[in-house]
C-alpha cells in the first residue's frame, strides 16, 4: 500500500513542472519578441533613427549599409525607420481595437450568461447579426463609409471583435454562474453588482485575457490587410501592411522590400498566437487535446 | 427533420431582415452624402437639393428603408451611377469566378487537411505528428496577402511556372483557366488547411478511442477501411461545422487574393466600388455577399443535421 502511495505522489508532483517547462522555450521567446516589438514601437521617437518619411531619391532601394540599417524603399526612405514606425500602426491598432471588445463584449457576455431571460436572447440575436457579415466586408464597407483614419480603423475593428469576446465571457459566465461559491454568495444576500465583480470576473478574466491576446493577433493581420488593400491608414504614414503592399511593385528587383515587413508582421502574430494559445491551454482544460 | 429544418428557417428571416437593414443604415447614417458624391465638389447647393429630392433622399429613413427592401425584394438592388451597370448584373458576372475560387480552394484545403489529419490521428504523439501539429500552427499566422506575396515570388518571380496575374475565362482555354486558379486557391487554402487539420485530428483521435474502433480492429478489418469507413464519418462533424465559419475568413481571404492575383471576382468588384466611390454598387454587393454567407451558414446547419442524427431529433 504504502508504495502504492508514494507512486501516485510522484505521478502527481512530477507531471505539472514537466509540462510547464515543455512549454518554456518557444513560450519565452515569443514573449521575448513581442516585448522587443512593444519597446521599439514605443522608443520610435527617442532612438537615434532616420525619419521614415524623408526621401532620398539618390539612393533608392539602396542595399544594407551602416546608414540605412534595413537599406531603403522605391522612395529612398529608410526601411528600419519605416519597420519601427509601422509597428506603431499595427500595434496600435492591434492592441487597442481588441480592448474595446474586451471591454463591451466581456460585460455583453458576463451580463447576458448571468442574467440569462430576454437580455440574453437579444444580445445573442444581436450579435448573430454582427456575425451576419463576413468580418473584412464589414470593415472594408464601413471604412469606405466612415474614411481612413486610426481612430477610425480601430473603432471599426473593434466593434467587430465584440461578438467574439462575448461568446467567450458568457460561456465562463454560464458554467460559472452555477458553482457553489456564487450560489454562496447569492445566500449571503450579496447584490448583483458584486457578485459580477467580486465573483465572475476573476474567474472570467483570465479565459478572456487569453482569448484577448488571439484578438490582437486577428487584428494585426486585418489591419494588415487594409493597409495591404490601401484601406488603412491613409499614406505617407507606414504600416506594415502597407509596405508590404508596395513592397510587392518591387517584387522583382528587391523582394526584401516586401519580405521584411512580412517576416516582422509573421513573427509578431505568431508570437502573440503562441502566447494566448499557451496562456488559453492553460485555463481551459478541455482543450488540451489541440 | 422537417421540424428541425423549419425552425431553422423561422430563425433564418429575422436574420436576413436585420442584415438588411444594417447594410442600409450603414450606407445611410454614415457620412458622405450620396448627392455629393454622385455631383461632385462643385455642385451648387441647388443641384444637390433637386438631386436628393430625385432620389429620395429628403424622405424620412424609414420610408426610404421600406422603399429600398420592396425593390432588393423585386430583385432590383439599383444600379451603378457611373457605369450604368445594375448591381445584379454585375455581381452575376463575377460571381463564378469567386465560386471556382472559393471551391478550388476548399477542395485544395480538404486534399491536404484530411490525410494529415488521419495520419497524425494515427500517430498521435509521433515526430511527424508534432511537425505537422507545429507547421499548423505557423501556418495559421501567415495572413493571405503574405502567402500569396510569397507563392508569386516563388512560382512566377524565381520558378516562372505560372502566371502572377491574369485570369482566362474556362470557356476559351479550360488550361489557361485552371493554371490562372492555382496560385490564388492555394494562396487560400494555406490558412484553411491547418484549421480543418486541427479540428478533425482532434475529434479522430477521440473517435479512435472508442469501444467499436477496437471492436473493428477485433474483427480483422482493414486499418485503411477502418479509418475511411468507421472512424471519418463520425469525426468529421466539427470539421462541418468548422468549414462553414470559415466560409467568412474565405470571403475575406477571396477580397484580397482576387486582388493580389487580378481576379474578376466579387471581391474585385467591391474593392473597384470602395475606390471609386460606387456607393450603391458598394451597398448592393455588401447585402448580396451577407445574405450569401447566412444562406451558406444554413445549409452548412443543414449538412450538420444529416451529418448527425441527435440534432435532427433535437437531444444533442
Amino acid at each position: 500500500m504504502a508504495t502504492l502511495e508514494l507512486e501516485i505522489d510522484d505521478a502527481v508532483v512530477v507531471s505539472p513542472v514537466r509540462r510547464t517547462r515543455r512549454l518554456g522555450a518557444l513560450f519565452w521567446m515569443a514573449v521575448g519578441w513581442t516585448l522587443l516589438v512593444l519597446a521599439a514601437a514605443a522608443l520610435a521617437d527617442v532612438l537615434p533613427l532616420p525619419s521614415p518619411t524623408d526621401m532620398d531619391m539618390l539612393a533608392r532601394r539602396a542595399p544594407f549599409s551602416a546608414e540605412h540599417w534595413l537599406g531603403t524603399d522605391t522612395l529612398g526612405r529608410d526601411e528600419l525607420s519605416r519597420l519601427i514606425h509601422g509597428a506603431r500602426i499595427s500595434l496600435t491598432v492591434g492592441l487597442c481595437a481588441p480592448v474595446i471588445g474586451l471591454v463591451f463584449g466581456g460585460a455583453l457576455g458576463m451580463l447576458a450568461g448571468y442574467f440569462r431571460g430576454r437580455f440574453e436572447t437579444l444580445v445573442v440575436g444581436s450579435m448573430d447579426v454582427l456575425l451576419a457579415f463576413p468580418p473584412l466586408i464589414l470593415a472594408l464597407a464601413v471604412t469606405a463609409y466612415l474614411g481612413q483614419s486610426l481612430l477610425n480603423l480601430t473603432c471599426i475593428l473593434g466593434v467587430l471583435g465584440i461578438p467574439a469576446f462575448m461568446r467567450v465571457a458568457r460561456a465562463s459566465t454560464l458554467t460559472l454562474a452555477r458553482r457553489e461559491f456564487v450560489i454562496a454568495a447569492q445566500a449571503l444576500g450579496a447584490t448583483h453588482a458584486r457578485i459580477l465583480l467580486r465573483e465572475l470576473l476573476p474567474n472570467v478574466f483570465l479565459p478572456l485575457l487569453a482569448f484577448f491576446l488571439l484578438g490582437v493577433a486577428v487584428t494585426i493581420v486585418v489591419e494588415g490587410a487594409l493597409s495591404f488593400l490601401g484601406l488603412g491608414v491613409p499614406p505617407p504614414i507606414s504600416s506594415w501592411g502597407s509596405m508590404i503592399g508596395e513592397g510587392r511593385e518591387s517584387l522583382e528587383i528587391a523582394p526584401r522590400l516586401a519580405f521584411i515587413p512580412a517576416a516582422a508582421m509573421f513573427l509578431t502574430v505568431l508570437s502573440f498566437n503562441l502566447v494566448g494559445d499557451t496562456l488559453r491551454a492553460l485555463t481551459d482544460p478541455r482543450q488540451g487535446a489541440l | 427533420m422537417f421540424g428541425f429544418v423549419g425552425r431553422r428557417l423561422v430563425y433564418l428571416v429575422p436574420v436576413l431582415v436585420a442584415v438588411s437593414l444594417l447594410t442600409f443604415l450603414i450606407a445611410s447614417l454614415l457620412p458622405g452624402d450620396l448627392a455629393y458624391v454622385i455631383l461632385g465638389d462643385q455642385a451648387t447647393p441647388d443641384k444637390v437639393a433637386a438631386l436628393r429630392h430625385d432620389m429620395g433622399l429628403d424622405q424620412p429613413i424609414w420610408w426610404r428603408y421600406a422603399s429600398w427592401l420592396g425593390h432588393v425584394l423585386q430583385g432590383d438592388f439599383g444600379r451603378s451611377f457611373r457605369t450604368g451597370q445594375t448591381v445584379l448584373q454585375a455581381v452575376s458576372e463575377r460571381l463564378p469566378v469567386s465560386i471556382e475560387l472559393m471551391l478550388l480552394a476548399e477542395l485544395t484545403a480538404l486534399a491536404i487537411g484530411i490525410p494529415l489529419a488521419i495520419a497524425c490521428a494515427v500517430r498521435s504523439g509521433s515526430a511527424f505528428d508534432r511537425f505537422v501539429t507545429g507547421s499548423a500552427f505557423g501556418m495559421l499566422s501567415v495572413p493571405a496577402f503574405l502567402a500569396a506575396i510569397l507563392l508569386i515570388y516563388l512560382f512566377a518571380v524565381e520558378l516562372r511556372w505560372l502566371p502572377a496575374t491574369g485570369y482566362v475565362p474556362f470557356g476559351e482555354d479550360p488550361v489557361g483557366n485552371i493554371r490562372s486558379f492555382v496560385l490564388p486557391a492555394l494562396t487560400l487554402a494555406l490558412g484553411e488547411w491547418p484549421v480543418l487539420m486541427r479540428v478533425l485530428r482532434s475529434d479522430m483521435i477521440a473517435t479512435l478511442q472508442e469501444d467499436y474502433i477496437a471492436m473493428a480492429r477485433a474483427k480483422g478489418l482493414k486499418p485503411s477501411r477502418i479509418l475511411l469507413v468507421h472512424a471519418l464519418k463520425p469525426s468529421s462533424l466539427t470539421l462541418v461545422t468548422v468549414t462553414g465559419i470559415n466560409i467568412g475568413r474565405l470571403i475575406g481571404g477571396t477580397v484580397i487574393v482576387e486582388s493580389v492575383f487580378a481576379l474578376p471576382g466579387i471581391g474585385r468588384l467591391l474593392l473597384g466600388a470602395i475606390y471609386t466611390r460606387d456607393l450603391i454598387i458598394l451597398q448592393g454587393v455588401v447585402l448580396f455577399v451577407a445574405c450569401g454567407y447566412v444562406l451558406m451558414n444554413f445549409v452548412v446547419d443543414m449538412l450538420y443535421a444529416v451529418l448527425d442524427p441527435r440534432i435532427r431529433h433535437g437531444h444533442a
